[in-house]
């Protein structure tokens, strides 16, 4: 805790594959600050899981950890899988919001509501970055993207107000402008039970940024900054007043009975009934 | 009860699968409703927790085989059940399986589509989608049981096939055997033939290549394993530009399975070095052959019979060898044609092949149909 | 013994379904060779259903009856719709509380109340086909008492065992009438 942190620890001697500005640097950082902080020496108590986007990219292959890089959103699945049958493990699923909350939206809600413990971090960019900036259910009303030329025409979805009503022990959303409240959350997070999800807000300058009229990723992580209310302020304005704001801070906590709890008290039951 | 024991037991034929695969070592379970399928869940749900395993019906179908997946990284063996369906949804999932060696067992208990079909009822059709279902230049281990002793052995054999090659491998079942009870006799735990993945050294650290079926590590043992369905090098790096990287990969991949086709491919032959007619029958299908042949035979026909235990890869040696000695081979199925052009493709020239092809409603090729086409084939 | 097929017919909720892998369990248990089927789906409670049971001493090649040996009816419905697949002089087994008019045919016909007798032994109709179980022992030995009983057990266990078993016994001594016209 005392020693200096550094990512180096944690990270493969390979190059890093995000465009220069990309938001997937902070959280990459905030994550592994948390673990640091943590006491976390290595990462050998974890396995990450992640589907396909740039933010899929976060843990794998770069994390000296185990790493499964899924098909495009079953990363939740494959999480459901390892987690059942290995519950000491610690499973984190990285990913960005096309790959959560788009293609594998149902996996989301479904895990949400098992419980299952997982903390999934969503790297909500707004936009399908990887494959060149085309509109996500994330991208907010009238953006201009490449496959809505004229603006979007559909209303963006709050995916950490889905995690509260499907039913997850955590939900929290900050953005890369908030890097210190970030991996505090991921550090609370990492210490909790159950559906653990927290949505982080980023920058994809490249593939967003640009067609939405920001000069670069300092821009956006500014406008970030200016449309941020906390959740508490939030909750006293009306929805009209909310339209053009970031909502930050904790979602909800909460101890409802996690599905590896409940999973395994069935097997054992289950073993103490007499075949018939 | 633990696993079942020595004896023998009247069992439906998804029952079966499911025993076997406890006794496989089988100790994951996920899937999705879906008829004629559901049953192996059901009963698994059951089986498994007294086991100490885990049984879960997931949200679809993508979601069970995307369990799977995760499970068979842990270390432990795992399966799923479904149908025509639900075995499309999981295509995408199976080629990620093989892309990154991931041992599994998938059972396709075929049901008539196209589509939805005739849920309720058998057929053959999804026989080329389970070698050909997911994209990309793959190659399948297909089983196919036709009786629900087979169910049972084919079962066992297929979970040892898929940690053997570190592959999915397929249970390519249909509605009439997955559904029907039939004696089965199960042998005792120690004369099963299990088979247990290789493990890797504590010093390994090439779990995707080097050698033709590497090592497998689980998550959580401190190999710091990187999974990827990109291509990827021996260390499971991505590489996604590399040429030759992707060659190696995938040539090895297909390889392991091609190069030993003949080992895996498994037939039941009758009477093929002389017969005037031949039959190349598998699953349900395969089941009016034995009684047609009987008939045949009282009525002067020379008739011989190869019935595939294995389609994939296909058992090309037996079928030459049929056609080598039939002047006809007929192959009924229940779909408009699949396995036929295999059986051209391995014996066309040498033999005229003769599709006998029956669809709908479940009603499965007569052994009084197959011999009128015997008889005229004869004359 | 050959090979002998039996068909199981009557209406949905009758178990004839279970009916048919009771036989099924016992004829393995007496070392025989069997495949029992069942008409799966469409065919749901009320409408007819169907089992079917195949026994040989020698392996079963296809598991689907044409022709059966045996015929067993618990429905008029079930009788009419199944009767054509009867074998020549094969052996009709009748529910005749239910069944009223046999149409014309050569098979040996035996009836018995089995509805009746279950429901006033028993105070329940669902016994009928442990009573028909019985009956079909008492004329054919198909599959010897014992393991009929041990089948019987093991398929239906806990409480309701030693009534059925009872209702089988009933079977067993019941007086079939045979060609009832």
């Amino acid at each position: 805790m005392n020693e200096t942190f550094s990512v180096k620890k944690y990270l493969r001697n390979l190059k890093l594959p995000f465009c220069p500005g990309c938001g997937a640097f902070t959280v990459m950082n905030a994550f592994l600050k948390a673990v640091h902080e943590l006491g976390y020496e290595d990462l050998s108590s974890f396995v990450f899981c992640s589907g396909i986007g740039c933010s899929a990219w976060i843990p794998s292959p770069y994390f000296i950890a185990d790493s499964i890089h899924t098909l495009h959103g079953r990363s939740i699945p494959v999480a459901t899988g390892v987690k059942l049958m290995r519950p000491s493990l610690n499973v984190v699923v990285f990913g960005g919001d096309g790959d959560i909350v788009g293609i594998g939206l149902s996996h989301f809600i479904h895990a949400a509501r098992r419980n299952l413990d997982i903390l999934v971090i969503m790297v909500n960019n707004m936009v399908y970055g990887m494959t060149g900036g085309q509109v996500a259910p994330t991208t907010p009303f009238k953006a201009k993207t490449t496959t809505t030329p004229y603006g979007n025409f559909e209303q963006p979805l709050d995916a950490a107000n889905l995690a509260v009503v499907a039913g997850a022990n955590y939900v929290a959303r900050w953005t890369t402008a908030h890097q210190n409240e970030l991996k505090e959350a991921i550090k609370k997070a990492l210490c909790l039970n159950g559906f653990r999800f927290i949505e982080a807000i980023s920058q994809c300058p490249t593939a967003f940024g640009r067609r939405v009229g920001f000069k670069d990723a300092g821009e956006m992580v500014k406008w970030f900054k200016e449309k941020a209310i906390p959740i508490e302020q939030a909750k006293k304005l009306g929805e009209e007043d909310l339209t053009q704001k970031i909502i930050l801070g904790e979602f909800i906590q909460r101890k409802r009975q996690t599905l590896t709890e409940t999973v395994y008290s069935a097997i054992k039951e289950a073993s103490n009934v007499e075949e018939n | 009860m633990k696993t079942a024991k020595q004896g023998v037991y009247f069992w439906q034929g998804s029952e079966a699968c499911a025993e076997a695969a406890i006794l496989a070592g089988c100790r994951f379970f996920a899937g999705y409703p879906i008829t004629p399928a559901s049953e192996i869940a059901e009963h698994l749900a059951k089986r498994l927790p007294q086991v100490d395993g885990i049984a879960i019906q997931m949200e679809d179908e993508i979601a069970s085989i995307g369990a799977v997946i995760g499970a068979s990284w842990t270390g432990a063996k795992a399966m799923t059940a479904t149908s025509g369906p639900g075995f499309s949804l999981m295509q995408e999932s199976i080629g990620y399986a093989f892309m990154t060696e991931t041992p599994l067992v998938i059972v396709d208990v075929q049901r008539a589509g196209p589509s939805t079909g005739q849920a309720t009822k058998c057929g053959q059709g999804d026989v080329m989608q389970s070698r050909w279902g997911t994209h990309g230049d793959y190659s399948a281990i297909v089983l196919s049981p036709n009786s629900v002793q087979e169910m049972f052995d084919l079962t066992v054999k297929a979970f040892n096939l898929a940690e053997e090659y570190r592959t999915p491998v397929i249970l390519l079942s249909d509605e009439v055997t997955a559904h029907m009870r039939e004696q089965v006799a199960v042998p005792s735990i120690e004369q099963i033939e299990i088979v247990n993945r290789k493990r890797p050294k504590p010093s390994d650290k090439a779990f995707f290549g080097l050698t033709e079926v590497p090592p497998m590590p689980a998550v959580g043992e401190g190999f710091n394993v990187a999974v990827t369905g990109s291509t990827h090098d021996e260390y499971g790096i991505r590489s996604t530009a590399d040429p030759l990287v992707h060659k190696r990969l995938v040539e090895r991949l297909n390889n392991k399975i091609q190069n030993h086709a003949e080992e895996i491919a498994h037939v039941e032959s009758y009477n093929t070095e002389n017969c005037k007619i031949g039959i190349v029958a598998y699953g349900c299908t395969s089941r009016a052959i034995y009684e047609a042949v009987e008939y045949a035979e009282t009525k002067g026909i020379k008739t011989g019979y190869v019935r595939l235990k294995t389609i994939w890869p296909f058992p090309e040696k037996p079928i030459k060898k049929l056609a080598e000695s039939a002047e006809k081979i007929l192959v009924p199925e229940m779909n408009l044609r699949q396995i036929f052009h295999e059986v051209k493709k391995v014996a066309e020239g040498t033999a005229k092949i003769i599709p006998i092809n029956k669809i709908g409603g479940g009603e499965l090729i007569t052994p009084e149909e197959l011999l009128d086409i015997i008889i005229k084939e004869a004359e | 013994m050959k090979k002998i097929e039996i068909r199981i017919s009557g209406l949905g909720g009758q178990g004839v379904v279970l009916t048919g892998q009771i036989l099924g369990k016992a004829a393995v248990y007496e070392g025989k060779n069997v495949v029992q089927t069942q008409s799966y789906g469409a065919e749901a409670r009320g409408t007819t259903a169907k089992s079917e049971v195949i026994i040989s001493e020698n392996k079963i090649g296809f598991p689907i009856v044409r022709k059966c040996d045996i015929l067993i009816a618990m429905s008029q419905e079930a009788l009419e719709k199944n009767l054509k697949d009867l074998k020549e002089n094969g052996i009709l087994l009748i529910d005749n509380s239910i069944i009223k008019i046999v149409p014309k045919t050569n098979a040996k016909i035996y009836a018995v109340p089995a509805t009746e007798i279950a429901e006033k032994n028993f105070g329940q109709k669902l016994y009928a086909n442990m009573v028909i179980l019985g009956a079909l022992t008492q004329i054919t030995n198909l599959v010897k008492e014992k393991f009929m009983e041990k089948a019987i057990k093991d398929s239906l266990p806990g409480k309701s065992t030693s009534i059925n078993l009872q209702a089988y016994k009933k079977g067993i001594e019941s007086v079939p009438t045979f060609n009832p016209r």
